[in-house]
């Protein structure tokens, strides 16, 4: 689960893909989520942050999780070997 | 360091809502480092807005529309030159190409250069023989056949299907759903641009556009791939952002090599949903977009001057990723003095 190191996030939450030339905007949850990922964090780590930092039930999380990680892939914003 | 002082000529001064490359060219020329550009703007129109540009087109002249034949163009063209003392042309429109291409070994005895393709690459790029040159040089093409006749189409659409595309020979495309809707296509746009038309087959993705300079030894001197981001209802780049793409510059490097391309182009490519691109179209000059590629970095025009001119030019090695463009419109306050002008004497 990695992020291609050639994704510029600002500190605003957009977000720019050079190699596709497309563009988008986090909001602020969206933009910890992939301050998470790109540090490295593993699933079970950021799991157990977000159930401790917000008010959220595990299966919502992992559902909003699977899906945030099916639109990095969609946008190729992942490494290609992590892509589904 | 002092800039050597040159007088070049521009076409495609039509700065419009399908607008000629002609202004932007001129731009990039202007903000050459390495030469103190004198612009000869040369228009077919006497509305075409860059005439009327003093800031940057120092003299115009109108020239003869293509389908007046090539000794047309080149009396009206020994004239200019006898006048402004041409260096360099730079020509910008495909329809006009041809006969720039046939008249190049007479304009170099009048001391003019110019960096085109030859005839062979300007005529085996051409839409109506896509499907043989990615034969040929290795790189995937949509399927697609000419047209001469409406009728033609049934028989087209048994192998290429719908929805196909129904292109000009020069300009002009559209998506047709049905025969009705192609026939359609086919009368509107062989009323305008001629036969024949072409059919090709509908390739679905996101398209993406790089604009290239080749040595004529197989060499890449410029290269840059955008991604068009507002497309206007003509089908023109309103907007775009540069890319950086490895496999959209080893393509371009392919075409390069394999055709030993001389002078400036563009590649138009769809990237499908497995991520391969497909070249849907050379267009054999320079892009109205090239003023991105100056943004970037890469000032083709006054690379093409170079080249023309025998001069060795070092490639580009990089340009900025992330740099956008957004065209504007812009009225300008004209004399009708000026419009009677270049209307009447064809030249100012």
């Amino acid at each position: 689960m990695k992020i291609k190191s050639n994704i510029a996030l600002s500190e605003s939450g957009f977000i720019f893909n050079p190699n596709t030339g497309e563009s988008f905007t986090l909001n602020p949850t969206g933009q910890l989520l992939f301050g998470l990922i790109r540090e490295g964090k593993e699933f079970p780590e950021i799991r157990e942050y977000f159930l401790e930092n917000f008010e959220t039930e595990e299966d919502v999380f992992e559902k909003d999780f699977e899906d945030f990680i099916h639109l990095l892939n969609s946008y190729q914003m992942m490494e290609p070997d992590e892509q589904a | 360091m002092s800039r050597r002082k040159i007088t070049v000529a521009v076409t495609a001064l039509n700065a419009i809502d399908s607008p000629g490359p002609g202004v932007s060219v001129i731009r990039g020329l202007k903000e050459s480092k390495i030469y103190d550009v004198r612009v000869v703007g040369l228009a077919y129109e006497s509305l075409e807005p860059g005439i009327y540009m003093h800031d940057i087109v120092d003299r115009v002249y109108q020239i003869p529309y293509p389908s007046a034949g090539v000794e047309s163009l080149f009396a009206r063209l020994e004239y200019i030159h006898s006048r402004e003392n041409l260096e360099v042309i730079i020509p910008n429109f495909d329809a006009e190409l041809f006969p720039f291409i046939r008249l190049s070994e007479r304009f170099k005895k009048l001391g003019i250069r110019m960096l085109l393709p030859t005839e062979h690459q300007f005529e085996e790029r051409h839409k109506i023989n896509l499907p043989e040159f990615g034969k040929k040089h290795g790189i995937k093409v949509p399927g697609s056949v000419p047209a001469y006749q409406g009728a033609e189409i049934f028989k087209a659409a048994e192998t290429i299907g719908f929805p196909m595309l129904v292109k000009g020979k020069y300009y002009d495309a559209h998506v047709a759903f049905t025969i009705e809707h192609a026939r359609e296509y086919f009368n509107k746009i062989s009323a305008k641009w001629g036969l024949p038309i072409i059919l090709q087959k509908y390739v679905k993705g996101v398209e993406y556009n790089v604009i290239g300079l080749g040595d004529g030894e197989g060499n890449r001197i410029a290269a840059v791939p955008i991604r068009k981001q507002y497309i206007t209802d003509k089908g023109k780049a309103w907007g775009g952002i540069s890319v950086s793409d490895e496999t959209m510059l080893k393509l371009t490097d392919h075409f390069i090599e394999s055709t030993k391309w001389r002078g400036p182009f563009e590649l138009e490519l769809m990237k499908d949903e497995k991520n391969e691109f497909s070249l849907l179209e050379i267009n054999p000059r320079i892009p109205a977009w090239v003023y991105l590629a100056i943004g970037v970095g890469q000032n083709i025009p006054e690379a093409i001057v170079s080249l023309a001119l025998g001069e060795k030019v070092e490639p580009f090695k990089s340009y900025e990723v992330g740099k956008m463009f957004i065209r504007y419109s812009w009225d300008m306050i004209v004399d009708l003095k000026e419009y009677q002008q270049i209307s009447t004497y064809g030249e100012r």
